[in-house]
């Protein structure tokens, strides 16, 4: 608008000088972005390019580090945990998110204190809930195995089994983040228009045909949402993973960024750190636009849906 | 936090007659100008452990007889040597004097030539006092410290050496004794292993990385080593095969289920119950153990030197170290503070807490301080014996930390049904070309 308004008073010779352009208003962003996104960025890949140790002298290796890649077991092992841990990171809070979020739509008394507990693990740093949940993982002195032993189940090894750390360490995660997509999806669900409701009740519709055919299509734009923004808090995970089993059992659990953060700040080994970090990089980049490419179908289905 | 137990009377009672020759003057002849950089500021990055704490605690009395301040910091171990390395890389460290651990750092250290090299300062009667002689530090100590040119290039502060806690009244139920031996221990180990009651023969470490020590410490009696003496790997080799073995045998057969995420804590805390027979690990993990409202073995842990393998007794032994930056501006005043860190005084009040072992023989063999100390008498010989057979724990290499990784992943793989041989044979190869480029460069 404000452009459009200053091309139209350029013309009129109200204003005797005017800036040659608008480009010193954007420096301080072009600066900003430059040095704390672009910078960095460059410099890692310049680095990656190296073989550059701290307290080591650093020489120019081309691709060198990025050959050592493939070779690497413990790189394409953190590929595979990386890729494991954040489908079922991403999978189990939106459905457990999706039905609490339906839960908690319904009016019922108590509602909103309820509400308030159930969001209060988001709340809660995640480096401390780790630890609480490394004691009760524990398998001889944990409080879960003992709720297991309650009902007659048998002891369980949780993070200290290379079977189930990921599993187990993913349930800590959806403890915590299911309520953050339950959020997103009750702003969604309230959006919700009630006719949709009334017409499908007049045709006899029951209450699951009501939820697969009215409500969670109507949801399917804040379920990406939901997805694209557990995607990437999933793929960055790193201070559970680090603080419950620093990538145990064995090399179990080590995701991508465990990895990394090894590479560059226990072996100090800065070169292949950053080569790391830039195919980590890549594939953050290529996950993100599959995702965006799903949200843009999802629209089209919104759309379609009203154009009805 | 255990050094606080220690009264002022204790510390009197005990080393005031040993410190007192290292620290309060009482020969006048040939004594040290401790007060000749009066004014001078240092700065101390410590380690956080007890011994730092000790350090921190007194540094008022190091204040009082020198006349340099002291600003120091305690930061947790691994963040510590992450900021240490960052900062003497950068050439203008913020510290003078350094805590680092020379199990991780020597040859990093030594290599990149961040230390002060201390020899010039230990002859010089005006810096040093005259108890302190290299002679008095244990052998692992200067091996620890010195260079490959003999220098000096720190102070070698606290010892840790590996021994095994043992709980005598499992032991005494099932009529056994303490082993002499690998075989006994493994068939202790096995005899005191119930899983239907939960009690167990043996833990250890089964974590990744932190696991090393504990086949260290077999492969050691099975008379093998890390490098040769030309610095290859020998980590396939049959002694470390059988090493492998015995540590797949004893936590799988032996050790509690989910022991593959142990690390220290968790053995600890499974030892403190009451339902484990023996726990190798460092020598300074005792104090909790004696402490009734942590522990319910209080007066029943047998403290053991490492039993003698096929080949040798070994106790596998870490140490840090205390040394001066060599950016550093007030070289004296800092070569004042470690030798201050590790006199006979503070080094008496760091065992007599449990805090430490000190690496000079004078503290060690000293009656006065050994009647001082809490810890039960079972402990202070365990320690002693040790001392004997110590046998430095890691190799000494630059990338110490990738080879924990490394091999301590082949060794947690054995606990989920991998082949010693094979695991180890797969790290070896994937060791080697990180130790190639690390000498390299």
């Amino acid at each position: 608008m404000r452009e459009a308004a200053a091309s139209n008073a350029h013309p009129s010779a109200r204003s005797p000088w005017r800036p040659p352009s608008y480009w010193p208003f954007v420096l301080p962003a072009v600066v900003t972005v430059s040095a704390v996104i672009v910078f960095p960025w460059v410099f890692t890949l310049w680095m990656s390019l190296h073989e550059w140790t701290v307290g080591g002298s650093s020489s120019f290796v081309g691709l060198a580090n990025y050959l050592r890649l493939p070779g690497d077991p413990r790189f394409a092992d953190a590929v595979v945990h990386t890729l494991y841990y954040t489908v079922l990171a991403v999978l189990l809070p939106l459905v457990l998110g999706t039905v609490s979020a339906v839960i908690f739509h319904a009016r019922f008394p108590l509602r909103g204190f309820l509400r308030g507990i159930f969001v209060m693990p988001m709340m809660a740093t995640p480096v401390a809930i780790a630890l609480v949940w490394t004691m009760m993982f524990h398998p001889q002195l944990g409080v879960l195995n003992y709720l297991l032993s309650l009902v007659g189940i048998p002891p369980q090894l949780w993070v200290f089994e290379p079977a189930t750390v990921i599993p187990s360490l993913v349930l800590v995660e959806t403890w915590q983040w299911t309520p953050l997509v339950m959020l997103i999806l009750l702003g969604g669900l309230a959006a919700i228009p009630a006719e949709p409701y009334e017409s499908a009740l007049i045709d006899g519709a029951n209450r699951w045909q009501m939820f697969r055919h009215i409500t969670l299509p109507m949801l399917a734009p804040f379920l990406m949402v939901a997805a694209i923004i557990r995607t990437i808090d999933a793929l960055k995970s790193f201070d559970i993973i680090y603080a419950i089993t620093q990538g145990g059992p064995g090399t179990a659990s080590e995701t991508i960024n465990l990895y990394l953060y090894s590479v560059a700040f226990a072996y100090y080994d800065i070169g292949y750190g950053s080569a790391i970090a830039v195919v980590f990089f890549a594939l953050v980049i290529g996950l993100s636009v599959l995702l965006l490419a799903l949200r843009q179908r999802t629209k089209w289905t919104e759309m379609g849906g009203a154009a009805l | 936090m255990f050094d606080n137990g220690i009264s002022r009377r204790t510390v009197l009672k005990g080393s005031l007659a040993a410190g007192a020759l290292g620290l309060a003057g009482t020969p006048a002849f040939a004594d040290p100008q401790w007060k000749k950089f009066a004014g001078t500021k240092l700065e101390v990055n410590l380690i956080k452990s007890p011994r730092g704490d000790v350090l921190e605690k007194y540094a008022k009395e190091f204040t009082d007889l020198t006349g340099i301040e002291v600003a120091s910091e305690q930061i947790p171990e691994q963040q510590q040597r992450q900021k240490a390395v960052i900062e003497l890389t950068s050439g203008k460290p913020s510290f003078d004097v350094v805590h680092l651990s020379y199990h991780v750092q020597k040859r990093q250290f030594e290599k990149a030539g961040w230390l002060a090299d201390l020899t010039p300062f230990m002859k010089n009667p005006d810096l040093t006092a005259p108890d302190l002689t290299e002679a008095d530090f244990s052998s692992a100590g200067l091996l620890y410290a010195k260079d490959q040119k003999g220098a000096m290039r720190s102070l070698p502060f606290s010892v840790d050496y590996w021994i095994v806690y043992w709980n005598k009244d499992l032991f005494e139920k099932k009529g056994l004794s303490y082993p002499t031996n690998f075989e006994e221990m493994v068939k202790a180990a096995e005899a005191l292993t119930n899983p239907s009651d939960g009690t167990y023969g043996f833990v250890a470490r089964g974590l990744r990385n932190a696991n090393v020590p504990v086949w260290a410490s077999f492969l050691l009696g099975y008379g093998g080593d890390f490098l040769d003496a030309n610095g290859n790997l020998l980590t396939d080799k049959p002694e470390a095969i059988e090493g492998a073995k015995l540590y797949q045998r004893l936590l799988t057969k032996a050790a509690p289920p989910g022991v593959a995420g142990f690390n220290w804590s968790e053995c600890q805390s499974a030892f403190l119950q009451g339902k484990v027979g023996m726990w190798l690990d460092g020598v300074g993990f005792a104090p909790p153990l004696e402490d009734p409202t942590r522990s319910r073995i209080v007066g029943k842990v047998g403290y053991g030197v490492m039993p003698t393998g096929p080949k040798a007794q070994a106790s596998a032994t870490f140490g840090d170290g205390i040394g001066v930056a060599a950016a550093s501006t007030k070289k004296e005043a800092a070569y004042l503070y470690c030798q201050w860190a590790v006199s006979k005084l503070m080094g008496a009040r760091l065992l007599q807490a449990g805090g430490g072992v000190p690496f000079r023989n004078s503290i060690l063999n000293d009656k006065e301080v050994r009647a001082g100390v809490k810890m039960p008498a079972a402990w202070v010989e365990a320690v002693a014996g040790s001392a004997k057979v110590s046998r430095l724990g890691l190799p000494v290499v630059i990338p110490v930390t990738e080879f924990r990784d490394i091999i301590g992943t082949a060794l947690t793989s054995t606990l989920s049904g991998g082949d010693p041989a094979t695991e180890l044979k797969k790290a070896t190869e994937q060791f080697k070309p990180v130790l190639e480029r690390s000498e390299r460069s």
